[in-house]
């Protein structure tokens, strides 16, 4: 090989890509988009992991829908506190501390005290058992215990005990996704801190529930009647905590005639609620 | 016509991309979770690989042949790859903004996809012309679209099974692709 070819080459590929580099830099000048310029910006405060958490496609989607005002400055769920706060800061808008939610099982319904209409046996997926006449359990809101939601939880945080699905809080990181895996919509984000839940999902009426399982809500109002701070309202025959309003007083969990209001002080952090059965 | 005809069956079938050269396992392999996913990677590489075929011709016959660099080829076809891609991302950006963002991602992730050079050298080597290359080039990007896309289904399906814990993720995956690759070797018959 000559020095001739060597020059030749080495010639033709530096003109080759300053040709090339000049058409792109002229194609970014002419093909330049106007974009708000807080985008990149948001983008850096992001954690670049791009694992979709958020529900956008990847940090740079969310970063635009936040600069759109489409999303929360606090959607990012990877993100701590003081990503929240910076990006808060680019936008101008005051920054709301993000509240750290956790996934609550509405269901106490294990194996034993719930009653079951038939055996299931098919694949192992609660979508799959609760396409096939409303599953096995004869209570139409109850957890099917065949662990959706444990497969779906990203940091392992949920397991099947007995028959019902049970979050382990300090894995837990409110992310959602088992909120939107479970067929029946057991499964509901509380703040991280809340004591108190209703362990039913019931909406069938109080003679329906009692037949169906030993636990469960039957709707009497008790609790909606003695809540001091009216944080408890009945709809379907079930009881619902309004977080916003309920200061984890307590007076629902003594004055439940069917014990259903749990209470995370009583049963652990680990969730095992059976025990006190 | 029919040599057109020819090289369109051998790259879309016989001689798939993915299941009898190899090429392009990292998407293949990489996107096909999920149908829809899949059909992005399919379409951006269809895209890119059609493209990227005419101007790889351009540059192979008429700035490196008559200079005699014949040889440097596979590092001028990346450079003119790449720079096409950037290139072809921004005019999307700006004037079909709706078809930039259903390539979403995919359309940079492919800048240096080795079956998108895989499509320029082997025109190359085949000696094809102008009208073939950018035939070659469309229908091996349909066969990949093509496997992925099947690839995306049948991994949709061994989403709900319950394999040993051996087997469970990505050796399955693996596993079924090979098996997908058995089936694809059938056409292989077929001698184009």
């Amino acid at each position: 090989m000559g020095a001739l070819q060597i020059l030749t080459a080495f010639g033709v590929f530096v003109v080759l890509g300053a040709l090339i580099g000049l058409m792109l830099a002229f194609a970014s000048k002419i093909f330049r988009v106007e974009t708000d310029d807080r985008i990149p910006k948001v983008l850096e405060c992001l954690p670049g992991a791009n694992c979709g958490g958020c529900g956008y496609a990847g940090c740079a989607a969310l970063a635009e829908k936040i600069v759109a005002g489409e999303a929360k400055t606090t959607a990012c769920t990877v993100g701590d506190d003081e990503t929240a706060e910076k990006i808060a800061k680019i936008m101008g808008v005051a920054s709301e501390k993000p509240v750290r939610m956790r996934a609550q099982v509405m269901c106490s319904g294990n194996n034993d005290c719930t009653s079951k209409r038939a055996d299931y046996i098919g694949v192992a997926d609660c979508r799959a058992a609760a396409m096939i006449g409303g599953a096995d359990k004869t209570c139409r809101g109850g957890c099917l215990g065949l662990g959706t939601c444990a497969a779906a939880c990203p940091f392992g945080a949920i397991t099947v005990k007995n028959g019902t699905a049970f979050v382990e809080y300090e894995k837990c990181r409110g992310c959602g996704v088992c909120v939107a895996s479970c067929p029946r919509g057991v499964i509901r984000l509380i703040p991280y801190n809340s004591a108190h839940w209703i362990g039913c999902n019931s909406n069938s009426d109080g003679k329906q529930t009692r037949s169906d399982c030993q636990l469960g809500c039957i709707g009497c109002g008790i609790c909606a009647k003695n809540c001091p701070q009216k944080a408890i309202t009945i709809e379907n025959h079930l009881a619902r905590i309004d977080y916003a309003k309920c200061t984890d007083c307590g007076t629902c969990v003594s004055k439940c005639p069917r014990k259903i209001i749990w209470s995370a002080s009583t049963c652990g952090a680990d969730g095992i609620v059976i025990s006190r059965v | 016509m029919s040599k057109i005809l020819l090289i369109m069956l051998a790259a879309i079938l016989t001689e798939n991309f993915i299941f009898s050269k190899f090429y392009g396992i990292c998407p293949f392999l990489g996107v096909s979770d999920k149908p829809s996913t899949a059909l992005g990677m399919g379409m951006s590489v269809t895209f890119v690989m059609t493209l990227s075929s005419a101007a790889t011709y351009l540059v192979y016959h008429y700035i490196l042949t008559p200079l005699g660099l014949e040889y440097l080829k596979t590092v001028a076809f990346i450079l003119v790859i790449a720079a096409l891609v950037q290139f072809i991302e921004m005019f999307l950006k700006k004037y079909v903004s709706s078809l930039y963002s259903a390539l979403g991602i995919y359309l940079p992730l492919i800048t240096t996809n080795c079956a998108v050079l895989g499509a320029a050298l082997t025109n190359i080597q085949e000696g094809y012309t102008f009208v073939q290359s950018v035939v070659f080039g469309f229908s091996a990007a349909i066969g990949f679209t093509l496997a992925i896309l099947i690839f995306a289904g049948v991994r949709e399906r061994m989403k709900y099974c319950d394999p040993p814990k051996a087997f469970k993720g990505f050796p399955l995956v693996l596993l079924a692709a090979a098996l997908l690759a058995m089936a694809f070797s059938g056409f292989s018959g077929f001698s184009v």
